[in-house]
């Protein structure tokens, strides 16, 4: 077998990195962490010409070594450490071609550290409509490396880059700048300290906090020691960095890259006049709202109604083939209609996240940042905090990790604490399903009630977010300095492949996360639904033809009796009935009280639930929502969901904390107990609350 | 004058910013002595600015924009 190459993919976010990287790799890519942070670790392979193999990894968007975020660090930890498996014998830097100078930046300080360095100029497909023209061998010769001029929209020079990898020995090391010449009387003191070592790697280590992997900072780890200059001039001596930089990028420029500025046309400014003006900007960011939710509720019925009799008769089919016992009836009670419930939530969540794909592909994400940014700061939260929000509408987890480019860190800190208020993909399936047994058919506007619930629930969930925000923001005593920092990238036409490989991802990643916790827990359930302790349970079939003797019933009838006496004393019914007086005053009864308890591990657990605990004992083939529709209130024999307890149940939801893997996400980022543990309590208390004042009001 | 008094469509010369009240980021970004810069649009209530720096189009907000100083160059 020949030699695999590593290959790191560097650049700017907005450069179109990741493009590079599908179009490299395509399916052959998977997305993990780094150990031990939650940073995504993209890696694939790629096959090159001559039979060589290339292992590529994505590195995160960056916009210099100068670490300022824990996404950043990533990348200078990587390439600083030689022994690490993934350092890579080759850097792709991607840079934009009409940002080209802005995008050089990080290439001259990669170059520097001598690792060999291919610099990608993608996006050439709007040089002509920009007005710009480069010179290719005046720029590699300026800048002394191998240039791939590529555009991944129009899948061109990529053959071309596959080539440079191949060939990345002959790829020059030599440094873009000699670091002395930022301070010379410095850098000779610090070559004195540390004869063996480069400078600049020096330098890096010196000016930031980064934890670098043990051996090869074992070397150099007493320079970050060596403070002979305040953080003050170490910050002058930054900057007196960075101009030297643009200085030698401005030089190569002059030489190789012309730009006419009469036959560049620009779209750009007569688009942000509308999509930031004072009005047309927030109605237009409000219809794309109203769409998204219209189109997650309408167009994704057909896929689901599908999904949902495929496994109701899916299960009917496992009963009638495999010959009845214990290991049957696990199969058909319990995993079928517990995976069913989860796998119907595909079309949504697909809906959802290509939506949020699209909107931060085309570069509009950023101006809702910049027309947000005023407002949301009364609220003791940024602009960027708009990213989180709407992001937390798929998940929390990625939202709360999106938080990492808040520069403040009160900013931060409320933004996290207040993002799983937002509705996100979990509480979808719950809001579903209630809102299509409990909210009439029929249309309002052309927009069917049932959308408008739906998006009364977003609209809540948004409003519970920022209330608390600006609640937080008067209660928490944070002195922090407040920067805010936005690229505003140039708008673009998503990438299809792009676009399709994100849902793909994303989806993947949330059916089989999601899926694993709901599958162990339906099995769970089944056992405790199935099993019960003690004379009610055992003799349950005696019992209820004693009891029913005299009233001629039906087999089936009486099997129908049966089958809820069993379950009313199983073990789940005799938990689910000790917390029955909590939650009788919200409207519920102890089945939904099982369901909610069990989704405190996952809010979409829920309805998997619910499928379980449902069709335990009952014998015809029946959807989830059937079911659901035949429950009557033990009480008050009305059907169990109704518009009191429905109401009820979706405010429940909306308020209440129940992700165990949001609270581990919260701990990790925010590095203490306090908030996670603050989070829970206050949330669910605000959701009894509030479920029970709508319960009670709507009875 | 600083950043923070330039009007729409105004063009300018960064002539000093003070480094301990500017992120590194923002000077990585472009904003630094004897760049150009251009004030493209201002978001509803004035607040962010939305600039060209050295052909870089970003965002801050007016309170940084107060530590940038520049020169204006046009006289529109």
């Amino acid at each position: 077998m020949s030699k695999q190459i590593n290959v790191a993919l560097i650049g700017n976010p907005n450069t179109g990195k990741t493009s590079v990287f599908n179009a490299l790799t395509g399916l052959n890519q998977k997305v993990g962490n780094y150990p031990g942070i939650t940073v995504e670790k993209k890696e694939g392979v790629c096959k090159l010409p001559r039979g060589v193999k290339a292992h590529i990894i994505d590195l995160p968007g960056t916009y210099s070594l100068n670490a300022s975020s824990l996404d950043e660090s990533v990348v200078i930890e990587l390439l600083l450490n030689k022994n690490d498996k993934d350092y890579p014998d080759v850097a792709v830097v991607i840079t934009d071609v009409e940002n080209l100078k802005r995008n050089l930046l990080i290439y001259t300080q990669i170059k520097d550290l001598e690792i060999p360095t291919i610099l990608v100029i993608n996006m050439s497909d709007r040089m002509a409509y920009k007005g710009i023209s480069l010179d290719i061998e005046k720029l590699e010769k300026q800048l002394d490396t191998k240039i791939a001029l590529i555009s991944t929209r129009k899948g061109k020079g990529i053959d071309n880059l596959k080539d440079l990898i191949s060939n990345y020995k002959t790829l020059s090391i030599e440094p873009c700048l000699n670091t002395q010449d930022i301070d010379t009387a410095y850098f000779e003191g610090l070559k004195k300290a540390f004869p063996n070592q480069s400078l600049y790697k020096l330098w890096l280590v010196i000016t930031q906090d980064v934890n670098f992997g043990k051996i090869d900072r074992n070397s150099i780890k007493d320079a970050s020691d060596f403070k002979t200059k305040s953080n003050v001039d170490l910050k002058r001596l930054q900057q007196k960095e960075t101009i030297k930089r643009y200085q030698y990028i401005n030089n190569a420029l002059k030489e190789g890259q012309t730009i006419d500025l009469n036959s560049a046309k620009d779209l750009r400014i007569k688009m942000d006049r509308i999509l930031t003006h004072k009005v047309w900007g927030y109605l237009i960011f409000f219809l794309i709202l109203l769409t998204i939710f219209q189109a997650i509720y309408d167009w994704a019925e057909v896929p689901m109604d599908f999904i949902d009799s495929t496994f109701a008769s899916l299960s009917e089919w496992t009963k009638n083939v495999l010959p009845s016992g214990a290991f049957t009836s696990l199969l058909a009670e319990g995993v079928i209609p517990g995976l069913g419930g989860i796998v119907i939530f595909i079309p949504q969540i697909a809906f959802l996240f290509l939506f949020i794909a699209v909107l931060e592909e085309s570069g509009y994400m950023s101006r809702v940042v910049f027309l947000m940014d005023r407002i949301m700061r009364r609220f003791g939260l940024s602009g960027k905090s708009v990213v989180p929000l709407i992001s937390g509408t798929a998940c929390a987890i990625p939202a709360i990790m999106a938080t990492r480019n808040i520069e403040s860190w009160k900013e931060r800190l409320i933004t996290i604490l207040v993002t799983p208020f937002t509705t996100c993909s979990a509480r979808l399936p719950v809001y579903l399903i209630i809102i299509s047994l409990v909210i009439p058919e029929g249309r309002f506007l052309g927009l069917s009630y049932q959308a408008l619930t739906l998006m009364l629930l977003y609209l809540i969930g948004f409003g519970a977010a920022v209330g608390s925000a600006w609640i937080l923001n008067k209660i928490l005593n944070i002195k922090s300095k407040t920067f805010f920092v936005v690229e505003m990238p140039n708008y673009k036409l998503p990438l299809f492949k792009n676009v399709a490989l994100t849902v793909i991802e994303k989806t993947k990643s949330f059916i089989f996360g999601a899926g694993k916790i709901i599958l162990a827990i339906s099995i769970v359930l089944w056992f405790l639904a199935s099993y019960g302790p003690g004379e009610q349970f055992n003799n349950a079939e005696e019992i209820i033809t004693e009891q029913y003797a005299s009233e001629n019933l039906s087999q089936d009838e009486l099997n129908q009796k049966i089958a809820s006496h069993k379950l009313e004393y199983s073990f789940i019914g005799i938990t689910g009935r000790a917390i029955e007086p909590a939650i009788r005053p919200l409207g519920y009864d102890w089945k939904i009280g099982i369901a909610i308890v069990s989704s405190f591990a996952a809010r979409e657990v829920f309805v998997g639930t619910l499928a379980t605990i449902y069709s335990v004992g009952s014998d015809e083939e029946a959807t989830i929502k059937n079911r659901m529709a035949k429950e009557i209130n033990p009480v008050l024999g009305t059907p169990l969901f109704n518009l009191a307890s429905g109401i009820s149940l979706l405010l429940f939801y909306a308020f209440a904390m129940q992700c165990m893997s949001t609270l581990a996400i919260v701990k990790r980022e925010t590095n203490s107990w306090k908030w996670p543990i603050l989070q829970l309590t206050i949330m669910t208390a605000i959701a009894y609350i509030v479920a029970l004042i709508a319960y009670q009001f709507l009875k | 004058m600083t950043l923070a008094d330039l009007k729409r469509g105004q063009q300018g010369i960064i002539k000093d910013v003070s480094s301990k009240d500017i992120p590194l980021k923002l000077l990585e970004m472009g904003c630094l002595p004897g760049n150009s810069v251009q004030l493209l649009h201002l978001a509803p209530f004035s607040d962010p600015m939305y600039l060209n720096v050295n052909g870089t189009h970003l965002a801050i907000r007016k309170e940084t924009a107060h530590h940038i100083l520049i020169e204006t160059t046009d006289n529109e």
